[in-house]
């Protein structure tokens, strides 16, 4: 089937791709320019001149200690949110496809975190494990956990990423269940007369039939634990303690807003553009190729 | 020795029933066919033989054992789906050994049972290969070889052929009762193409509504059909009926237009005066010599199979069809006369339907 749509008028399509590319310019391709091109340039304390130095910034950038604590802080962070997002999203989805009756309540309450922002749900789980005032922190002291996470790392960084994955479970939780509704019915069953468990049917045949969902979950929920978890920082640890939860995408601010320094922060975003760009095109390279059937 | 036996089966769905307790025996070695229009609950009975719906009432029963409570996998059955429910992300080897090596079997005994199938079906070819590298014939046959490597007591199909273009269609059905008879397994297939039915049965179920309205070989079906309804659904084109009134002494129907149509019928005898359908199949009806006796029908339609040609008109106010040899001369328009042998008709009560010729 032909799918293309012809326009008798020359410049129609043009007019219509106009605000699309209008956005995608102001919005991406100019501050994109416009960091490639700070990253190069070195700026007085008052903003007052600017020094082309090449990629001086990035030598520096690179050889900073603090900033490969952070790459190796947002590896964990970014690797775990994923996972935790997408094991928990998976087990409620399984559960919610065998759940027969109060289906409709279950499925649109487990939707409900993907509309919070991700900067009220950071402060969500504030409260909910503040050291003093917390119903959760109480509830882990009552436990004998030393729960402080303004002191402990480890702790911090346990709390960001269990907020930005539960933001995001909703999301997964989505499509897999999708998937799993679209799966045939007889291919469970088939696989029931052929000897297989539940348990066995869920691992080898739903599980391998949704890994093309799963991966591109992994991509979306990668992007989003690098980028879009600013605000579960900023509202929750500030980077703290100790840089513990120094993610890079929140020392770009830091460092460039708080400490206003434009051509490190504007060199430590391209290089952050850079991982992402390359991480997606290595999992749309190498790993789809495996999971399509 | 597997032989399946169905007593007083009922399904409901809440508060719906779709079967309302059905009753029949399929001996060791069969090869039954369920057939039915669509809806009428032939998928939903065999998948209660497989174990993948609940029995609501009654008992189903393999090889002797009462099945109600036990897993499809404990059944000794082994089924085709509509669709082949092939594993899509494995190979052809992989789905046809899934089972096997959840029965964790000696992997040489799994190679030895892959490979007899793939010589059976001819997929030796196509081991390594995923379903979706496969035509759909091939499809089906792998799904036929994931059923045989179980080696069951009894082979579930739930229309097995109904993705297949015609040609296809027929040279599977041959295939299929050809490994049945190589096999000595039961086998219970579900489909709504008469042809099918009639070809592959030894036995035939033909449902309706959630009911068996008979059950008996092909023959028996075509030639003594219980009800106008079966009578009208197994037979290609369906069986006419007509309605008349039963004579006096009971020797003869009289149609609509007063034609005295003679019966060899002696049950009639106390039922002078009533209402009857009387019914022939279209490849009873004939020319008539002389207009005396016959059924006039004025053709509206014509068709040329070949071999022969089918003539429609109206008799009464029904429509009547009738199989003619393809050198007869029928054209659209013409008014013929048509008759039929006494030992020909069945007789039918018209509310009920139910037979009343022996
Ligand atoms: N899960 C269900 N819930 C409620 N009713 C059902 C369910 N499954 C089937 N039915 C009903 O049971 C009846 C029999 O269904 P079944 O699938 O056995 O029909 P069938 O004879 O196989 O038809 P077809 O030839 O179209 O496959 C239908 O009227 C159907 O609507
Ligand atoms: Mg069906």
């Amino acid at each position: 089937m032909d799918r293309r749509v012809t326009f008798n008028h020359r410049f129609l399509p043009y007019f219509l791709l106009a605000p699309q590319v209008a956005v995608t310019l102001v919005f991406f391709v100019w501050p994109a320019g416009q960091a490639l091109f700070q990253s190069t340039l070195i700026e007085d304390p008052f903003g007052l001149s600017s020094e082309f130095v090449f990629l001086d910034n990035f030598a520096f950038v690179l050889s900073d200690p603090l900033y490969v604590d952070s790459i190796i802080v947002t590896a964990i962070f970014s690797v775990s949110v994923a996972a935790v997002a997408l094991l928990v999203a998976l087990f409620l989805a399984a559960k919610a496809d065998s759940v027969i009756s109060g289906k409709l309540i279950y499925r649109t309450l487990l939707v409900w975190p993907y509309a919070v922002a991700p900067a009220i749900a950071g402060v969500l789980f504030l409260f909910m494990f503040s050291p003093r005032v917390g119903v959760l922190s109480s509830a882990l002291t009552a436990l004998g956990v030393d729960w402080n996470y303004l002191l402990n790392g480890n702790q911090a960084m346990m709390l960001v990423i269990g907020a930005s994955a539960w933001k995001q479970i909703s999301y997964n939780f989505l499509f897999f269940l999708a998937g799993m509704q679209a799966m045939p019915r007889s291919l469970l069953e088939a696989a029931a007369i052929d000897g297989a468990g539940p348990t066995r049917r869920f691992w080898t045949i739903t599980f391998p039939l949704l890994m093309p969902i799963t991966f591109f979950l992994l991509v979306i929920n990668m992007i989003f634990a690098f980028f879009e978890t600013f605000g579960v920082i900023e509202a929750v640890t500030q980077g703290g303690p100790a840089g513990a939860t120094n993610i890079l995408v929140y020392k770009v601010f830091r460092d460039g807003f708080v400490g206003l320094d434009f051509g490190s922060s504007a060199a430590q975003s391209v290089i952050l553009m850079a991982i992402v760009i390359s991480l997606t095109v290595l999992q749309f390279r190498y790993v789809e190729k495996k999971v399509t059937y | 020795m597997a032989e399946v036996i169905i007593q007083d089966a009922t399904k409901s769905y809440g508060n719906t029933q779709v079967i309302h307790g059905l009753n029949c025996t399929i001996d060791h070695g069969e090869f039954a066919v369920i057939v039915g229009p669509s809806g009428c609950g032939k998928s939903t009975l065999l998948r209660m033989i497989a174990g993948l719906e609940r029995v609501t009432g009654g008992t189903i029963s393999i090889g002797g054992e009462v099945m109600n409570e036990r897993e499809p996998k404990d059944r000794n059955i082994a089924m085709v789906f509509q669709n082949y429910a092939l594993y899509p992300h494995m190979t052809v080897r992989a789905n046809m050994s899934y089972g096997l090596r959840i029965a964790k079997l000696p992997k040489p005994e799994i190679e030895r049972r892959v490979q007899e199938a793939a010589r059976i079906l001819q997929l030796a070819d196509f081991l390594d290969r995923r379903p979706g590298q496969l035509s759909g014939g091939q499809r089906q046959r792998v799904a036929m070889g994931r059923a045989i490597v179980r080696d069951p007591a009894v082979f579930l199909f739930d229309e097995p052929l109904s993705n297949l273009d015609a040609k296809l269609r027929v040279q599977m059905r041959i295939e299929i009762r050809r490994l049945h008879n190589s096999l000595d397994t039961t086998s219970v297939y579900v489909t709504h193409d008469q042809v099918e039915a009639m070809t592959l049965a030894d036995r035939l179920i033909v449902m309706n509504g959630g009911n068996a309205e008979q059950i008996g070989t092909p023959l028996e079906v075509y030639e003594h059909p219980a009800t106008t309804f079966v009578a009208g659904f197994i037979g290609s084109p369906p069986m006419n009926f007509v309605t008349g009134q039963v004579g006096n002494g009971g020797t003869s129907v009289t149609l609509h237009d007063g034609l005295q149509v003679a019966v060899s019928d002696d049950t009639l005898a106390a039922m002078a005066g009533q209402t009857v359908t009387l019914g022939v199949r279209p490849e009873h009806l004939q020319l008539a010599a002389s207009p005396e006796g016959a059924m006039p029908m004025t053709v509206d339609l014509v068709e040329a199979l070949g071999a022969d040609i089918l003539a429609y008109g109206q008799v009464g106010q029904e429509q009547v069809i009738a199989r003619l040899p393809h050198d007869a001369a029928v054209k659209i328009g013409d008014r013929i006369h048509l008759s039929f042998a006494a030992s020909q008709v069945h007789l039918f009560d018209a509310t009920s339907g139910a037979r009343l010729s022996p």
